[in-house]
């Protein structure tokens, strides 16, 4: 019997994709990242998101409820980090404000709902999505369907455990971290513009 | 719930859709709102996508503007024509499995209870007449057997609108219907009775056409289940989809019903009675 390792690719990849977690493809643990299904050092998954960011045609960002709202200590300065990291790479923001499905529909010009995040990326077009402060349970489920239905490389910038359904996660994604890859990002525009 | 939780973040505020910002200006949490405020607040997050005319969307209006602490409110629902509303109100909202409302409801304000001792927290079930009356039957007396503090609120519009016209429990005697072709051949079922011999220490039932009657059972009735037991409304809210009546008469048919076989009614409990005459009873609502 042979076993194909399942890989964590951009889409389409048809309707009703398996969770990653199904066939196999494990979290990573403090310090480490998922590239693809493979687990890889933070270090190289944050060189990867530059890459991916600062190459793409069309990239956004999608800050979910934990960022949103300024629900806790702590959550505006985060907010504010993450808007620098967008501006800097270049990526505009759409948000998701809400869980719940809309009725009839969500204008996808200005929200992403974890329901249908295809509308949102077929409408605007966009090549490379970053989520950040969304639940994780609703994370997963909308990134399936992402790689289920477009062509959208997925990124997930993750405070919890990370998102084995994204092409890229970090794990505990905190302060330090999202200055590092403000860094990275920094630098790898300097060494472009050079 | 804290106002904090509503409040965005500077660094994405312009960015959120209009409408999210407007619920943040003028939704239902910073001051208390009855009935007599509908219009001037909102209380729903988008144009709802419900039927022209629809009884069950203005039930729905109406009870949401009825709560007497929104912000610290939990609304429990279920799949139905009453779902869609609440999808989209300013609300916190948790939808169940069809007919399971007041099972999750139980558990959900006693694990309320649990995280905030201090905090009065409603546990609020809005659901269908097919959800309570016909699947959630059991589930629905059960929570009222075990005397669980939660107000149950069914927007009754006598069929299963949402899946095209099945009749429901709650559906007349002989009526006929888009999937019941050759009429209904039992009454409608009890369920208001049921309430008060199982349970219930405060019952009402109205119609839509009498939005201050509403407002004040509804506001009731939660007030009642937090401190003392179940409690149980009944809203007629005709569906002119279902009932092929044009959308503009809603009203004139839920008012013949209030004269006729849909009559306001309220019953209460000798405890529920002495909590609110000991409470409340300087209240003008
Ligand atoms: C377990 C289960 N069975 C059946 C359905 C299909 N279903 C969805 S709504 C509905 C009827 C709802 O009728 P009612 O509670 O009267 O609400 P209305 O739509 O009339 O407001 C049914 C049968 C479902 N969603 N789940
Ligand atoms: S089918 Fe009836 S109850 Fe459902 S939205 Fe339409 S009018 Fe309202």
């Amino acid at each position: 019997m042979s076993i194909t390792p399942y890989r964590v690719l951009v889409g389409p990849e048809g309707y009703l994709p398996p969770a990653a977690a199904s066939r196999g493809i494990l979290l990573p643990e403090k310090g480490e990242a998922l590239i693809e299904g493979a687990i890889v050092p933070e270090e190289e998954a944050m060189q990867a998101i530059a890459t991916k960011l600062l190459s793409a045609k069309n990239p956004f960002f999608f800050p979910g409820p934990q960022l949103l709202w300024d629900w806790k200590e702590g959550v505006a300065l985060k907010a504010q980090a993450v808007k620098k990291l967008a501006d800097l790479a270049g990526a505009r923001v759409i948000p998701m404000p809400d869980y719940r499905p809309k009725y009839p529909m969500i204008n996808p010009a200005v929200e992403i709902n974890p329901n249908h995040p295809n509308l949102t990326i077929w409408h605007n077009k966009i090549d490379v999505c970053v989520f950040i402060g969304v639940h994780c349970h609703y994370a997963n489920m909308a990134l399936k369907i992402i790689r289920g239905g477009t062509s959208c490389y997925t990124i997930a910038l993750c405070g919890e455990a990370g998102h084995e359904d994204a092409m890229i996660s970090l794990c505990c994604m905190g302060m330090p971290e999202l200055a590092r890859l403000t860094e990275i990002i920094q630098s790898m525009k300097g060494e472009q513009a050079a | 719930m804290s106002i904090k939780v509503i409040k965005p973040t500077a660094a994405f505020a312009s960015l959120l859709p209009t409408e999210y910002l407007e619920l943040v200006a003028d939704g239902p949490y910073a001051s208390p709102k009855t009935i007599n405020d509908l219009g001037t607040f909102k209380e729903i997050i988008a144009e709802h996508p419900h039927c022209a005319g629809c009884g069950v969307a203005l039930g729905v209006r109406l009870t949401v503007a009825s709560l007497p602490a929104p912000a610290d409110t939990l609304i429990v629902g279920t799949a139905g024509c009453s779902f869609f509303g609440l999808a989209q109100a300013a609300l916190n909202y948790s939808c169940s499995a069809f007919g399971n409302q007041n099972a999750v409801a139980s558990g959900l304000k006693r694990m309320l209870k649990i995280r905030y001792p201090d905090t009065d927290k409603d546990v609020v079930v809005l659901v269908g007449d097919g959800g309570i009356a016909d699947i959630g039957l059991d589930l629905t007396l059960h929570s009222w057997f075990r005397r669980e503090k939660i107000a149950t609120i069914m927007v009754d519009n006598e069929v299963y609108g949402n899946t095209g016209g099945q009749e429901s429990g709650m559906t007349q005697e002989g009526q006929v219907l888009n999937m019941a072709p050759k009429g209904k051949n039992f009454a409608k079922i009890p369920v208001f009775e049921l309430a008060r011999v199982s349970g219930c220490v405060y019952g009402a039932r109205v119609t839509v056409a009498s939005p201050k009657k509403i407002g004040r059972v509804v506001r009731k009735a939660i007030l009642l289940a937090r401190e003392v037991g179940p409690t149980y409304v009944q809203i007629y809210t005709p569906c002119p989809t279902n009932f092929k009546f044009p959308p503009q008469q809603t009203i004139n048919i839920a008012k013949k019903a209030e004269e006729g076989y849909y009559s306001f009614q309220e019953f209460i409990s000798d405890d529920a009675q002495a909590y609110w005459e000991k409470n409340f009873a300087s209240s003008t609502m």
